[in-house]
């Protein structure tokens, strides 16, 4: 059924439709909002039987969702940010288990300085902890990506992240195609474990592991990851037949016929960068655009094949690897089959900055007209960086750089982007 | 695709003006996406928010910054946020207060923008009227239907009675109602005085 509703409302309602049985969650912006849909829905009785437990934090929020992972319930959490960096422990410990936890990052930036606006700073920071990540392009993609995150998870017995961008996706209103609770339950069965905590059955899970076979749980987990590979473009065509849409799947491609310039990103800034791209090739320029739906497990081989006749790639990404550059790109880069030399980074977004189709065509130009430097920030305020590089080389005691930076920068209540 | 950015203050549901605008639209079987801009929202501080109304599903996520119309829920927001950048003189303005474009200082401003498509609603003394708090959207959006044509009276009224409980939503359907049709009537008296 279509519906015009927030994000963040269309996620909520799509985790209903998968019946979770324990949610527990510690609120924090932009997840707030799906969270209190999904509450509302367990106190009013229209998500029976689930309990929604409230909880004193992010890091107790992963513990319980693992504690009733592990007694089998289908057990569902968000956060983002800082949310994500507390919870960090218990995050590693639930890929670690082996326990099918479905996890929504609304992406938001990690401070200092400290910031509630968007980027993807947040989720890739757990890029290495074995949970799959998904990103979503729009809101009706973030809504399946919940119900295939399920599915995938429980399969392979993983936790999977399903990443959202924070207020661009979680706060907007758009259309989406909400399915029925029939076509939910025709494509997710009931949750069947692996290992459960049964008192009928006692098992202990979370035993320590020596030296021994500490390399072959953790190959396991490997092992598991590059299986997803196969498993998500498989159920990728299950929900199609079901839902009769494309979604989710490794990678979307879009004009990728004849493209010298291939831009490479993940997440909902894919949108502005198609219609960049469209104007682009209305003018002949021959340049498409690969989106990684699935950044882990890394989608090698699909990458690869994306860009295999690419003379030249921009990565566009909405994080930073500080005293590096990209993450995505340096994860592109090992899949390119042509020069890393040829696989440019563009460091775009952080932080909440508006990435506009005039900023994109500028790099995109620059990249076409093979004049792109390796990294760039895109929209940096040169002049503001100096100023404060200035003030460090003059004064021992320059001071906070955030403080500094905003005195410098004055009243900003005027700014409309 | 037609953009409408509005301008207003925390408190006075400038966010839920554009997704009521986008309710409408989407109503009339219309792509529409609306969005906040994103700040950490406090009541007094300037808020803008979005709506891009299309034809075909829209893909972009680029702030506002060349709207077609613009809605000003608060006129003391003329001298504090460049609320006009962006808009061309073939663009809509639609400005909550009881003075004229003249007595709030943009009769120079206006001079070069077409008549038909700039006008002013008393939209929280309607609000008061109506529903007893000083929250203009509803009656904005009536007036916005009115001066654009990009959505119908019914859309809006359906959008708000979709959104709140029975007797809230009377009282702003009967805000955005009255705001229509004085709108429409400031219109007409425009094009009667254009005429003559």
């Amino acid at each position: 059924m279509l519906k015009q509703v927030e994000g963040s409302a269309a996620v909520a309602e799509a985790v209903a439709l998968c019946r979770p049985q324990v949610i527990c969650a510690y609120p924090i912006s932009p997840q707030t909002h799906i969270v209190e849909g999904l509450g509302k829905r367990v106190s009013d009785g229209t998500l029976s039987p689930c309990e929604f437990i409230n909880v004193e934090s992010e890091f107790a929020a992963m513990s319980v969702a693992i504690g009733a992972s592990a007694a089998g319930a289908r057990a569902y959490t968000a956060t983002a940010s800082q949310g994500l960096l507390f919870m960090a422990e218990a995050v590693f410990n639930a890929a670690g288990l082996g326990l099918p936890i479905v996890m929504t990052v609304a992406n938001r930036a990690i401070g200092a300085p400290i910031n509630i606006w968007n980027d993807h700073t947040d989720a890739l920071s757990q890029r290495d902890c074995g949970w799959i990540q998904l990103f979503a392009e729009d809101n009706q993609e973030a809504l399946d990506l919940h119900i295939q995150a399920f599915r995938l998870g429980e399969e392979l017995s993983l936790p999977v992240m399903v990443c959202m961008d924070g207020f661009i996706l979680t706060h907007a209103y758009e259309r989406v195609d909400m399915p029925t609770q029939e076509q939910v339950d025709a494509f997710l069965p009931p949750y069947e474990p692996r290992q459960v905590l049964d008192p009928a059955s006692p098992v202990s899970i979370g035993a320590m592991v020596g030296p021994e076979a500490f390399m072959e749980v953790r190959y396991l987990a490997h092992a598991k990851q590059r299986q997803a590979l196969e498993l998500i473009p498989a159920w990728a065509s299950e929900f199609k037949r079901v839902f009769g849409r494309e979604s989710g799947g490794l990678t979307h491609t879009y004009r990728l016929e004849d493209a010298e310039t291939v831009v490479v990103a993940l997440g909902s800034v894919l949108g502005t960068i198609k219609d960049t791209v469209d104007e682009m090739r209305d003018q002949g320029i021959r340049i498409g655009v690969l989106g990684i739906t699935c950044f882990r497990p890394w989608p090698a081989a699909a990458v690869r094949s994306a860009l295999v006749n690419a003379r030249r790639v921009v990565v566009l990404e909405k994080s930073l690897a500080v005293g590096v550059g990209g993450i995505v790109s340096n994860n592109v880069a090992a899949s390119y089959p042509g020069s890393p030399d040829h696989v440019h980074t563009v460091i775009a977004g952080l932080g909440g900055r508006s990435i506009t189709r005039a900023s994109l065509r500028r790099v995109f130009d620059a990249a076409a007209e093979e004049r792109l430097e390796p990294v760039t920030f895109l929209d940096l305020d040169q002049s503001l960086v100096d100023r404060v590089l200035a003030r460090e080389r003059e004064h021992r005691r320059s001071g906070p750089i955030a403080e500094g930076i905003l005195r410098d920068l004055g009243v900003v209540a005027a700014k409309i982007g | 695709m037609f953009q409408v950015r509005i301008h207003g203050r925390g408190g006075q549901g400038v966010v839920t003006a554009a997704e009521l605008l986008s309710v409408a639209a989407f109503r009339e079987g219309r792509h529409a996406q609306a969005f906040p801009s994103f700040g950490s929202e406090r009541t007094g501080a300037p808020v803008v928010a979005f709506c891009r109304i299309d034809t075909r599903p829209i893909r972009l996520r680029e702030p506002i910054l060349a709207p077609d119309a613009l809605i000003i829920q608060d006129p003391t927001l003329l001298h504090q946020v460049d609320v006009f950048g962006g808009l061309e003189p073939q663009g809509y303005i639609l400005i909550n207060t009881t003075r004229s474009f003249e007595e709030l200082g943009l009769g120079e401003f206006v001079a070069t923008f077409r008549t038909e498509r700039i006008c002013t609603v008393h939209a929280t003394e309607l609000a008061l009227k109506h529903v007893g708090r000083p929250v203009p959207n509803a009656a904005l959006l009536g007036g916005f239907a009115a001066v654009t044509s990009q959505i119908s009276l019914e859309s809006v009224n359906a959008a708000i009675r979709e959104k709140f409980p029975r007797k809230v939503a009377d009282a702003n359907v009967a805000a955005a109602t009255q705001a229509f049709a004085h709108v429409a009537q400031q219109l007409q008296e425009t094009a009667r005085a254009q005429a003559g």
